[in-house]
């Protein structure tokens, strides 16, 4: 009996694991822009709604969040998509890096 | 300064000389900046076959480059690194691009710049950087707070770049607002 509950417990485990390590691998990845004392906020929001493509609205809440609350996460996707995203933020001298979003 | 309007499709303001000789000179020391951070990256003895440079892993060490060219992540040097290698030639490229665009379409002397959509983009942008390796000589760390100049090394010279600061952020502010409508 004993052998059998190894046996029985222990592709439960396995599973548990696995399933934890896709979970991992698929967190999306996200973008975010940190406040800096330079960047002017019709600046900021005019590359959100170039560089991004978020409409004025939501360009404007983005840059309300990074100016008030320090940071706002702007994008999210798969790591790739991320990079590129800090790399145009970056080009247009935001301050941007990425993170898994856990 | 009356800053940037859009007129008939284009961005348009007058420069004094100047104001042209003030954004000439920021510009260019953008430029050297950057050249500056690409004369630091490894020799690599396969560049002669294949072209291609070896971009460095490591922040620049100067604060203004560093501003310029952030880590692409805050808590991960490896992957930061790694992403430095990939991204940093292409944004340097990009920046000195812009920084052409911007200089390229200067009257020499003064006079009326007008700009297409495209290259008042590219302004922004350099005006952007510009901005950013000022706002770092010039100790700017707090919104809306101004810069303790006796704090920096820049001596005599630093009430006159913080206007030049100033001046400039109600340039790019124009032509950001100008673009957006």
């Amino acid at each position: 009996m004993k052998w059998n509950n190894e046996v029985m417990s222990a592709p439960t485990t396995e599973t548990v694991q696995l399933a934890d390590e896709v979970v991992k691998t698929q967190a999306p990845w996200v973008t975010i822009v940190w406040n800096d004392p330079v960047n002017l906020m019709s600046y900021v929001t005019f590359v959100f709604m170039k560089l991004l493509g978020h409409p004025k609205p939501k360009a404007e809440k983005l840059m309300s969040d990074v100016h008030y609350k320090g940071q706002a996460a702007v994008s999210s996707g798969t790591r790739e998509q991320m990079e590129v995203d800090v790399a145009k933020l970056q080009g247009a001298g935001l301050w941007a890096t990425l993170q898994q979003d856990v | 300064m009356a800053g940037f309007r859009r007129r008939h499709g284009k961005l348009v303001v007058a420069l004094h000389a100047g104001e042209v000789a003030l954004l000439a000179d920021v510009t260019d020391q953008i430029r050297d900046l950057l050249a500056y951070r690409r004369a630091e990256w490894p020799s690599d003895p396969l560049e002669a076959i294949t072209g291609i440079q070896a971009a460095s892993s490591t922040p620049p060490d100067d604060p203004a480059l560093a501003r310029l060219l952030p880590s692409f992540h805050r808590d991960d040097p490896e992957l930061a690194a790694g992403m430095r290698i990939l991204y940093e030639p292409a944004l340097i490229t990009a920046k000195d691009h812009a920084a052409v665009a911007l200089l390229d379409s200067l009257p020499p002397g003064g006079g009326t710049v007008r700009l297409s959509e495209e290259t008042a983009q590219e302004w922004a942008a350099a005006l952007n950087d510009v901005r950013l390796a000022l706002g770092v000589r010039l100790g700017i760390v707090e919104d809306d707070v101004e810069p303790d100049l006796d704090a920096t090394d820049l001596g005599d010279a630093g009430p006159m770049m913080y206007d030049a600061y100033r001046w400039l952020s109600a340039l790019q502010d124009s032509l950001v607002t100008a673009l957006m409508r």
